[in-house]
């Protein structure tokens, strides 16, 4: 017969139902208390079990048992505090005496609800498997018939332009004997020459201050010192007055989203604005939570972030999934678009931003007649976010690749490709393949990318990844200190390091770039559209874009 | 690599001159084929200058069809031309090769010039259409005093077989292609040099932006923007779509083709206007390798290069006679007794441009506009 207390386990989970089951290295552990220290979820604990020895002294074998007290490293198997396998207690352990395991048979979904609240994570979809971006490869190879280009040697014009080109037809241009004037004062939409990979949108808020600073410093140092125009994103929630007024406000794409925080800030800052900003991202959605709003969850909005975003502190921000007051793309946002064109003078590029989709077609066809819309940007399901249910993030979305080549192929049709940039984000470096990626979606019709999770992993080494590891982003416990408001947390984190990789970051994937592109005998422009460039061997994703297939 | 001979002149002169430089090119190309366009003729179509004369290969079929097409349009017959072919081994003879001069339909005769050229044009396509499918007919360009023959084969020998020295074919200005086939099956709509509305060119070396071009010039809602069998066909419709849709003077080609650098832009008196072309144009923009030479409707004659000049390129001649070829051993071919010492290379900012009657060759360098 069962003892009563054994029969009260029954509502407890065992290691076997968590994600990550932590290895600890009885033999090598000094029982520094570090791990235990650093552990965000509070996941292991120091505890002390009674323990069965056996010993012999004398000459001959004479076994004695007898029972002593140790301490031990213990998982806990409370799902509130379940190990995140981030890897912390790893990265402090003198002895390597602890890890933790991912666990194929978990239940973390089907736990992971309690009070009735659905599971909530940061991160990106948790789908480990190779994206369609990576399957894809460069197989237009230039050979003997026409000579390949040297990525050492020729000039490469890796660059994109951001804002509405206007057609030929319609430049403000006159013959004049054999020359070509263009009449002066007449209105031609602003548009930036900018670096074809962008950071995308990844608010301050979200951020801590130090992988922000970090960002900004190392996009400030590839402008001025590299020579690469790569611009960023603010991402909702505003920008620190500081920047808005300083001349650094040049390399910064400012986002007004649903809940329009920040923008009472933006708008007293604007008289003192030495600089436009590269553009403005209206944001109607986002790839990683297509129908939710943003969010950042109470535990983040504390006195600096309360304050730049015009809000009390220690209360959830979430915006509203929709912009309450936009009913219908003709009107609405177009005049959103000609609003936010007008407080810059029409200046400034000004884009929506939408989640991928099956309409996203529509909402393009929409915009290629709206001579203001400077840009579409698709973001795929494989975005990231601070934020957001699990369920969005895993089920909600569409692939960018389709979505960006239907798109493109849509704007072919009119004659537009080159009047409307299209702006691909979502999953773009997901495998780590940063300039391949881009390079890829280039070639399906993308004039720019976005990437963010991409630069947090390479930049400031995050921990997330497709195996859920981690991903408490929305908790503001971020063991590296990237997305926390937690001075404690985010002093582990050296701007000036986070800017030196950025700038890595981007000088190497400018190298594979040219890599990329000089076998295919393209340097001046970026080769968007090249489809015949690109391969697949998947029949099924070769048809669907419009691809070949080869194997 | 195709190997590329064009020549224009003060005078009248024969297509065997270019034949005869594209013979000492022969290491370029493979005999695979041989395009020739004449403009500004003499010989048997003196007298039908002002008349559209449309060029084409078909079967009894085709013709049939071109027949009763062109007499349902309205076009009326003026005269009808056929080359004196000699059958000489390894060349298949097709059932015609003709050259048909018409006159406008009535409704067309006072029209303007551009909705003249629309009507060629049209009427081209709609040929073309029809006779694609069963290969029945092949039309090449349907415009005045230009006439076009291609045809598979080694250059010389299609020189004999299309009995050009007897029949007494003259113009001022010849392009002549001889293929080296790559990438493609040899089709007569891929053969240079291609032709919309008093525009040609024709090319060597492949063009590594093909498909956004074509991409974005079929999307410039003009019908004549099709075909693209080679990748070459673009550097026509880029050419007719910049000189005669835009209006741009000719040396913009150039800037469209090969943009330049931004500093490089500032230093130009049209600055303003490149800077607009660069971005608005930016589909156009090629990466070569290449080295364009073409004509344009009132007898320009002009030789580009890509922007890093991976395609050899040499004019030379005197005046009243010049020849743009892909080597200078054709220039030879055709002049044989210029200063050689005049000779041009056109490097990578360069356009050579030579004026109807051909007294003097202007090189146009981008950097200075
Ligand atoms: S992996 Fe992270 S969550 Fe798990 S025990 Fe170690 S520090 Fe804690
Ligand atoms: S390291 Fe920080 S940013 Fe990365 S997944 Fe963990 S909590 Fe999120």
């Amino acid at each position: 017969m069962e003892s009563a207390s054994r029969l009260d386990k029954n509502h407890q989970l065992s290691l076997k139902e968590l994600p990550y089951i932590v290895q600890w290295r009885e033999d090598r552990c000094t029982r520094c208390g570090r791990c235990t220290a650093v552990c965000p979820m509070k996941s292991i604990e120091a505890t002390v079990y009674t323990q069965r020895v056996v010993s012999s002294e004398g000459s001959g074998p004479e076994p004695k048992v007898s029972r002593r007290l140790t301490q031990v490293v213990r998982q806990v198997t409370d799902i509130d505090r379940y190990c995140i396998g981030c890897g912390t207690c790893t990265l402090v352990c003198p002895t390597d005496a602890i890890f933790p395991e991912y666990n194929f048979q978990h239940k973390l979904y089907h736990v992971k609800n309690k009070g009735g609240i659905p599971f909530m994570r940061g991160g990106r979809r948790n789908d480990p498997s190779q994206s369609t971006l990576d399957k894809l490869k460069f197989t237009r190879i230039s050979m003997l018939t026409d000579p390949a280009l040297d990525a050492g040697r020729h000039e490469f014009r890796i660059r994109t332009l951001l804002g509405r080109n206007l057609p030929a037809e319609q430049l403000p241009l006159t013959v004049q004997g054999d020359k070509l004037i263009a009449a002066a004062g007449s209105f031609v939409p602003p548009v930036r020459e900018i670096y074809p990979i962008r950071i995308g949108s990844m608010s301050i808020g979200a951020l801590s201050p130090h992988m922000w600073e970090g960002l900004a410093m190392g996009i400030t140092y590839l402008n001025e010192v590299e020579g690469l125009p790569v611009v960023m994103c603010s991402g909702e929630g505003g920008m620190p007055p500081s920047i808005l007024k300083s001349r650094y406000m040049k390399y910064f794409i400012l986002q007004i989203a649903s809940g329009y925080f920040g923008w009472d800030e933006i708008i007293r800052a604007l008289p003192d604005m030495i600089e436009d900003p590269a553009a403005i991202e209206i944001k109607y959605g986002q790839g990683a939570k297509p129908g939710d709003g943003g969010l950042l969850q109470a535990y983040k909005v504390l006195g600096r972030i309360a304050k730049i975003r015009g809000v009390p502190q220690f209360v959830d921000l979430a915006s509203p999934p929709t912009h309450q007051t936009k009913y219908s793309i003709e009107e609405a946002v177009a005049k959103m678009i000609q609003s936010m064109s007008m407080a810059w003078g029409f200046r400034v590029p000004v884009y929506p931003k939408i989640s991928g989709t099956k309409t996203a077609r529509a909402v393009l066809n929409n915009l290629a007649r709206n001579p203001y819309a400077a840009a579409l940007c698709i973001d795929g399901e494989d975005g990231g976010t601070g934020a957001a249910y699990n369920v969005s993030m895993d089920k909600m979305g569409h692939p960018i690749a389709s979505n960006i080549r239907d798109c493109y192929l849509d704007l072919v049709k009119q004659g537009k490709q080159n009047e409307l940039p299209l702006i691909a984000a979502g999953g773009v470096g997901k495998g780590g393949n940063l300039a391949a990626n881009a390079a890829a979606l280039i070639m399906l019709g993308a004039s720019a990318v976005d990437t963010g999770k991409y630069m947090m992993q390479a930049a400031a080494g995050c921990f997330g990844d497709e195996y859920n590891r981690c991903n408490v982003c929305n908790l503001g416990k971020c063991p590296r200190g990237i997305t926390t408001q937690d001075p404690k947390l985010y002093r582990r984190l050296d701007p000036d390091k986070v800017a030196e990789r950025v700038v890595e970051v981007f000088k190497a994937a400018d190298v594979e770039l040219k890599k990329i592109f000089a076998p295919l005998g393209r340097s001046t422009e970026l080769p968007i559209g090249m489809s015949d460039a690109l391969g697949v061997n998947d029949k099924e994703i070769a048809d669907r874009l419009q691809i070949s297939y080869v194997c | 690599m195709c190997r590329l001979s064009a020549i224009t002149s003060s005078d009248y002169f024969s297509p065997m001159e270019n034949i005869h430089a594209l013979e000492t090119m022969k290491e370029g190309h493979d005999g695979s084929g041989l395009g020739l366009m004449l403009k500004d003729m003499a010989g048997p179509f003196a007298d039908y200058k002002q008349y559209p004369t449309l060029s084409a290969i078909c079967s009894n079929k085709g013709l049939g069809m071109l027949e009763g097409y062109m007499k349902a349009q309205g076009f009326i017959e003026k005269f009808s031309w056929e080359p004196p072919i000699k059958n000489v081994p390894g060349v298949e003879r097709r059932e015609h090769y003709i050259a048909k001069v018409y006159d406008y339909p009535a409704r067309y005769k006072d029209r303007p010039k551009a909705e003249q050229e629309d009507l060629l044009m049209h009427t081209r396509l709609a040929l073309r259409l029809m006779g694609e499918p069963d290969g029945s007919l092949f039309v090449f360009s349907f415009y005045p005093d230009v006439l076009t023959l291609k045809e598979v084969g080694d250059p010389l020998q299609l020189g004999e077989f299309f009995g050009i020295e007897k029949s007494g074919i003259k113009s001022r200005i010849v392009l002549a292609q001889g293929r080296q086939n790559t990438n493609y099956a040899i089709y007569l709509y891929a053969c240079h040099p291609f032709f919309i509305q008093g525009y040609a060119t024709m090319t060597n070396g492949e063009n590594t932006a093909f498909v956004p071009i074509r991409e974005f010039l079929t999307g410039r809602g003009n019908e004549g923007y099709t075909g693209y069998n080679s990748d070459s066909e673009v550097f026509t419709h880029i050419m007719h779509y910049t000189n005669r849709t835009l209006g741009y003077p000719l040396p913009y080609y150039k800037d469209i083709i090969t943009p330049m650098k931004d500093a490089e832009i500032e230093k130009r008196s049209d600055g303003a206007a490149l800077r607009l072309l660069k971005k608005s144009l930016r589909p156009l923009c090629i990466d070569g390798p290449n080295c364009v030479i073409g004509f344009t409707p009132d007898g320009t004659v002009f030789m580009v290069q890509d922007s890093k000049k991976l395609r050899p390129g040499a004019v030379g001649g005197k005046a009243g006679k010049y020849a743009l070829m892909s080597e200078v051993c054709g220039v030879d071919s055709a002049s044989p007794d210029r200063d050689k010492s005049t000779d041009i290379f056109p490097m990578k900012y360069d356009m050579v441009i030579i004026a109807p009657g051909a007294q003097e060759v202007q090189v146009w360098n981008q950097l200075h506009g």
